[in-house]
């Protein structure tokens, strides 16, 4: 019974193992493709980029729009 | 052969319901500023803030302070609730701060990129160069 166990995990860690193998290349890539791009930070410590702030200006509207008691 | 019928008591609770529904709608629509808020701002005690909330411009009232801590507790729920998918509560708080800024009217009172409070004027307002 123990025999089986042990030969249980060692199958479980063997997966795990082989799992990290083929995870930690992607995972680098990942990160080598985020590097380049670093956001512009002028004064203010929020961490957005220009592109997002437009992204994200037709719905801002909107909340104010809907919201105009609290702005 | 089957021929609905609308009976009066069904196209009197449609038409109760349709009226119920705007009257629920149009409050929230067109809900405007507690006069107390809208006086503060136009005091230049307070003012609107690169970060989409708004900022003590002078030493606040307890009045005003209760006021403006009320209004950013409900601007932070706003923003978590309503930040698109991918995109941070701060990200959105700011994106909705550039156009708030923008929406200051002549004599009140905005914090500039570099922490000033400035007062607005006909000309545009100093904001962060990445707002639109």
């Amino acid at each position: 019974m123990t025999a089986i166990k042990t030969g249980a995990r060692r199958h479980a860690i063997g997966a795990h193992a082989l799992a990290s193998l083929i995870l930690a290349p992607a995972l680098a890539g990942c990160v080598q493709i985020d590097t380049p791009d670093k956001p512009i930070e002028i004064n203010l410590n929020i961490n957005i980029k220009q592109e997002v702030v437009y992204r994200l200006d037709g719905d801002a509207k909107k909340l104010i729009e809907q919201n105009s008691e609290i702005f | 052969m089957r021929v609905k019928q609308w009976k009066p008591g069904t196209m009197a609770m449609a038409a109760i319901a349709a009226t119920a529904a705007v009257a629920v709608a149009v409050p929230s629509a067109m809900a405007q500023r507690d006069p107390a808020y809208e006086q503060a701002r136009a005091d230049g005690q307070i003012g609107e803030q690169p970060d989409g909330y708004l900022g003590f411009v002078s030493t606040p009232t307890d009045a005003v302070r209760k006021l403006v801590t009320d209004i950013n507790i409900k601007r932070k729920a706003a923003y978590t609730s309503n930040a698109p998918q991918g995109s941070t509560v701060e990200q959105f708080a700011f994106a909705t701060g550039c156009n708030l800024i923008a929406k200051t009217r002549a004599g009140e009172k905005y914090k500039a990129p570099d922490g000033r409070w400035l007062t607005r004027d006909s000309g545009a307002p100093v904001r962060d160069s990445r707002c639109p």
